[in-house]
């Protein structure tokens, strides 16, 4: 019998670990094991809808993995459906590829307050998650604060100034849609906390937002710090030169006096969110950059001066956290599945034969799509090596009649990808989701 | 005439595994190889091959005379790259 290998969460990580593992060892039953109805993870659910050509990698997500014989187990969720002895009971290797699924909080007082919430949590609400579908974000205010530099800052930053018709071209959540036509926002206000030169920003993102039409992009005119001016000129990435070189020719404009406009301000961190009931202002304080003892650049506090912003919905995009799984180590101090090289590893620091793990559960949350690639590379690397010598599993018979009512197969999921696709055809858009479990199920032929 | 890749780049390095000249990077291993944001080509070295092109999975590269308007700014980049960061020819010799 040719090995069986579970592999857990089908996103990204997932996916390219599926593909490498059918092209590393032919001969192996893959079963990608996922909690929604529907594959690819971040891809479908993260990026963001006005990016759509970098959704196209599903084509390829596909043909590497359904098309040659792996199967998709869809709506299955490990820790609830199956347990992780369940599928060492059944399968010969467990890959964990979970991701990171929880927000880093910042730690500051009012950041529950209504109205500030995890800029993940808006991602998934306009990507038409369906456990965020019933999320309301009150877009009658005037201005948002966003607090981070990163991707997914920029991401919700576009979403929310750039004009909805274009986005109405996409793939976005038609409950976000509607909402978006409807919103009242004129000012977006990205807080970063480091300098110019330590945007976390790709010059690609930076640009895009100092392009968009019917959006103003302002940012205060700056002399670089002695400090970052020193870095950016000795250990500077391209990226960071080119941020810094963008970020002065958009400090050099004339506002066009559109009907939104993006504020990035720099050097700046939130010390308080305040408002009777809900958010209605940030605190932020000004930072300056130094250098630290072990070498690394760092922002601190500069002076006690509290600005106030006066703002009715705050995201933040600080970055992520993975939360543990039932029955598998977990390192609670760097938030990942302890490893070597993809194979995890128990308290006693030996790996646990037939356990291993890919991906932000394995790396933490760093890299962009394609890092999740040559980490997958990795990862199969060991399984390969060991797959010869794992016992195989005790019970021989397949997890089939373990599976939940409702899992959904690969040929669900095109199914509901036909019928997603066929409903955004009429309206000349890439495809028009299905937002709820129901949906979703709903679209998914009964045997 | 080059091809050039646009900020679409997700990195996944297809491209770098089929061009028959070696001239996108960084590549994989490269000590840049992380930190740069997306892999670009060297218009010195470029053949016009087409290879790339078939390969990439989120369409992010165009032959120069086909590029759009929006990534205009790419010809100049993937050329900067390589005049800031080191020649194909630099980068290989190590």
């Amino acid at each position: 019998m040719a090995p069986r290998v579970a592999i857990v969460g089908a996103g990204p990580a997932g996916a390219f670990t599926a593909a490498a593992l059918l092209r590393a060892c032919g001969d192996v039953q893959i079963d990608l094991i996922e909690r929604l109805p529907t594959p690819w993870g971040l891809l479908r659910g993260g990026v963001a809808p006005d990016h759509q050509e970098i959704k196209r990698l599903d084509d390829t997500f596909e043909s590497q993995t359904f098309k040659r014989g792996c199967r998709f187990l869809g709506n299955v969720e490990v820790g609830t459906d199956l347990s992780h002895g369940d599928l060492m009971r059944h399968y010969t290797a467990v890959i964990y590829a979970t991701g990171a699924q929880t927000d880093k909080s910042l730690g500051i007082p009012g950041e529950e307050l209504p109205g500030s919430r995890p800029a993940t949590e808006f991602v998934a609400w306009y990507n038409g998650h369906p456990d965020y579908r019933d999320r309301t974000f009150d877009l009658s205010v005037k201005r948002a604060v966003v607090i981070g530099n990163g991707n997914v800052a920029a991401d919700v930053t576009r979403v929310l100034t750039r004009d909805p018709a274009v986005l109405a071209q996409t793939d976005i959540a038609d409950h976000a849609l509607a909402a978006l036509h409807e919103s009242q926002i004129e000012e977006v206000v990205v807080l970063g906390r480091r300098g110019p030169a330590q945007a976390a920003f790709t010059s690609a993102e930076l640009r895009e937002l100092g392009n968009l039409e019917g959006v103003d992009l302002h940012v205060d005119p700056f002399e670089l710090d002695s400090v970052s001016a020193q870095w950016l000129d000795e250990e500077g990435t391209f990226t960071a030169r080119k941020n810094v070189q963008l970020l002065r020719e958009f400090a050099g404009r004339e506002p066009r006096g559109e009907r939104r406009r993006i504020v990035l301000r720099f050097l700046r961190s939130p010390v308080a969110i305040r408002g009777d009931g809900r958010v209605a202002a940030i605190d932020v304080q000004r930072n300056e950059i130094v250098r630290a003892d072990d070498g690394t650049i760092r922002a601190r506090a500069a002076d006690d001066a509290v600005e106030t912003i006066e703002c009715g919905l705050v995201l933040r995009s600080v970055g992520y956290r993975a939360v543990p799984l039932p029955d598998v180590p977990f390192d609670e101090r760097a938030y990942v599945l302890p490893n070597d090289r993809g194979r995890v590893l128990g308290a006693d620091g030996e790996p646990v034969p037939g356990v291993y793990t890919v991906g932000w559960i394995k790396r933490g949350p760093t890299g962009i799509l394609g890092t999740n690639k040559r980490d997958a590379q990795e990862t199969v690397e060991r399984v390969a090596e060991d797959l010869a010598a794992l016992p195989a599993p005790p019970d021989e018979g397949g997890i089939d009649a373990r599976l939940p009512a409702g899992v959904v197969t690969a040929d669900g999921w095109h199914a509901i990808d036909a019928h997603e696709r066929e409903r955004g055809r009429a309206a000349d858009r890439p495809r028009i989701k299905l937002t709820s479990r129901e949906q979703l199920l709903g679209a998914v032929p009964t045997p | 005439m080059t091809y050039v890749i646009t900020g679409s780049c997700i990195k996944d390095d297809s491209c770098v595994e089929v061009c028959p000249v070696d001239c996108i990077h960084p590549k994989p291993g490269a000590r840049d190889f992380e930190s740069t944001e997306q892999l670009y080509i060297d218009p010195e070295v470029c053949i016009d091959c087409d290879a790339c092109v078939e390969a990439c999975p989120v369409d992010a590269i165009y032959p120069e005379f086909e590029l759009p308007e929006k990534f205009a700014y790419a010809l100049d980049l993937n050329a900067e790259f390589f005049a800031q960061t080191g020649s194909t020819v630099e980068r290989t010799a190590a």
